[in-house]
């Protein structure tokens, strides 16, 4: 960025961006203050968070080690057991939703079959049906099917993306062409060979899009595993932190100690989020773009 | 979707019915076989839990005579319960508040980052969709930490101006309490979808209008914003339903803000009460039926009133 045109180009309207930038600045701030906040809390022990110093700064003792030992220690180690069992419905979740909606989506885009506006426009429907109203009725229908407090009350619920059916079709639609697709039958090629070595390469872009939102999805569910499960060894994560701030906050005295647990399991939960997104933005953003413009 | 009008002579006609009833019948059967597996699924965990839901809220449990078939009862008694219709009142409010400021924050952002394409333009638009990264209960934590007077910086912050912290777990400002952690959560998702919109327009037409004379806030204003017209409906959506069910949020900080939220503080807690704590689950499925009746009412007439810009459906 420092060769001649650049520089040129820079002059021409040098300050022009700057106060964007500086608005931009103040956003990050803003978005970033939780964050900041936990990482520095995390290093404190229960005394240094409620001695009154500086909440925006770390105090004297770091003792992330100390508190990272506790935390996965505390109640027999079940803070793990959660991290794997949100580890577990997300991965179950994420691919098995995908696999679907990306079938589903090419089906769709690709097959002219009975029923197929009509069923089409179903899904669209569905699009709009929250998915909180549907914990309740899928409670009582799993706790007579005696598949309630299982991992597969989880997962299976998680299987439902519409809205990655909707994505993928979308993208199948534009970026896989039916002249390409005609060239492989002419070849020889069958169905489901055309599908896997013709059209998923083209799709994979929106493909890992659908696998992340899918994945996140479940990994972040509440509602659903809340109601579903009673064992607290089948948690997810999210629900057992929201387990732990109950009693926290019932009983605020007796154990102070457990504010840090849950600030410092905060603060680990998000990492394989965020390593998730990092890695993959060159893949899923391209995938988000569709359905945006025309 | 396309239309093919080919004009033909009968005999090639009836030729190409030949072979397209074959192809037909293939056709049709390799579609359901794609879509299939959905289907099963599309059936048995939304039709079935719908019509589960909507068959349920027809029953009352009475504690003498057992259960019983009232038809709408649950639903007039829902609409004339001042704990539902508190709670619906607050989400509607909430979300004429939260929706446009939210889309503003996404928009303004969005057009932003388009515009300045440096590195810390890269880096700030990762950070701002960092929250989304973050399940709403996490955040929910978070946020509540943020807020709280024992251990929260607002009373450093505060103290430095010689002012007493606001208590944004206080009857008075949870509304606001609330919608600051919303919009930290999902502004940053609705920015990228916006963003990856902007990133498919045509630069052509900048350049089109540059040539007319358009200044960059006109671009941005008469060209960009049409253009992506059919993002911000589409998350307009998003926002609309996610909104009207909200849940996680309040219910972490019910722990937090004891007294100030209750369990009935949005329709889909007061549905979770009346299912999981009071084993009421006639009751709670018609409170449940009746809001995903409202949102799909709420969005199916939003988006007849934008029907000319609806192309994302």
């Amino acid at each position: 960025m420092t060769d001649r045109t650049s520089a040129r180009a820079g002059s021409r309207r040098p300050q022009r961006f700057l106060p964007l930038q500086i608005l931009l600045g103040f956003l990050v701030i803003y978005f970033l203050v939780p964050f900041w906040w936990v990482i520095v809390n995390s290093s404190k022990d229960a005394p240094g968070l409620f001695g009154g110093g500086n909440t925006l700064w770390f105090s004297d003792q770091i003792d992330y080690l100390g508190n990272l030992r506790q935390l996965f220690t505390y109640d027999g180690g079940i803070y793990l057991r959660w991290i794997l069992n949100s580890t577990l419905y997300a991965l179950a979740g994420g691919i098995g939703a995908t696999v679907l909606a990306v079938m589903a989506g090419y089906g769709f885009a690709k097959y002219r079959f009975a029923a197929r506006r009509f069923s089409f426009a179903v899904v669209l429907g569905a699009l709009m049906v929250p998915a909180t109203a549907l914990v309740i009725p899928t409670f009582i229908m799993f706790s007579r099917l005696g598949l309630t407090n299982t991992v597969w009350a989880v997962i299976l619920p998680s299987l439902l993306n519409p809205f990655g059916v909707y994505l993928m079709h979308v993208y199948a639609r534009d970026a896989v062409s039916d002249e390409l697709l005609d060239a492989a039958r002419v070849d020889g090629a069958g169905e489901v060979r055309t599908f896997l070595q013709i059209a998923l390469p083209l799709m994979r872009p929106a493909v890992v899009t659908v696998l992340l939102l899918s994945a996140v999805a479940s990994w972040n569910n509440y509602f659903l595993p809340l109601a579903m499960l009673s064992d607290n060894r089948l948690f997810p994560v999210t629900v057992g932190l929201g387990l732990w701030q109950g009693i926290a906050s019932a009983n605020n005295a007796g154990t102070t100690s457990l504010w840090s647990l849950i600030i410092l399991g905060s603060l680990v939960s998000v990492i394989p989020l965020i390593i998730a997104f990092f890695s993959l933005q060159r893949h899923w953003r391209g995938g988000l773009s569709v359905g945006g413009v025309r | 979707m396309t239309l093919l009008t080919e004009k033909r002579t009968p005999r090639a006609r009836n030729e190409t019915r030949k072979i397209r009833g074959k192809v037909h019948l293939r056709e049709h059967l390799m579609g359901w076989l794609f879509v299939g597996p959905f289907g099963v699924v599309f059936l048995a965990f939304l039709i079935a839990p719908l019509a589960y839901a909507l068959y349920l809220s027809l029953f009352q449990k009475k504690l003498i005579g057992g259960t019983s078939f009232v038809l709408f009862d649950n639903y007039v008694k829902a609409f004339t319960d001042p704990s539902f219709l508190s709670g619906a009142w607050f989400v509607i409010r909430f979300s004429l508040v939260a929706i446009p400021l939210q889309i503003v924050i996404a928009l303004t952002m969005a057009l932003i980052l388009d515009a300045v394409t440096n590195l810390f333009a890269r880096f700030s638009r990762l950070m701002i969709f960092l929250p989304y990264a973050i399940p709403t209960v996490i955040g929910a934590v978070m946020w509540g930490f943020l807020y709280s007077k024992g251990f929260g910086p607002l009373t450093d912050i505060f103290g430095l101006f010689g002012a007493s912290a606001p208590d944004f777990l206080s009857s008075n400002l949870i509304f606001y309490g609330l919608l600051n952690i919303v919009t930290w959560q999902w502004a940053g998702y609705y920015m990228i979808i916006l963003y990856a919109a902007l990133q498919g327009v045509d630069p052509t037409l900048y350049e089109a209008a540059r040539m007319d004379g358009a200044g960059r806030w006109q671009i941005a204003l008469r060209i960009k914003i049409p253009l992506i017209a059919p993002a911000l409906i589409l998350i307009l959506v998003f926002s609309l339903i996610g909104t009207l069910q909200f849940f996680n949020e309040p219910q972490i900080l019910r722990y937090l803000a004891a007294g100030t939220i209750g369990a009935d503080f949005t329709p889909n807690m007061y549905a979770y009460q009346q299912a999981f704590s009071l084993a009421n689950f006639n009751y709670g499925s018609a409170i449940s039926f009746a809001l995903g009746g409202v949102v799909f009412i709420c969005v199916y007439a939003f988006l007849f009133f934008t029907r000319k810009r609806r192309s994302f459906l």
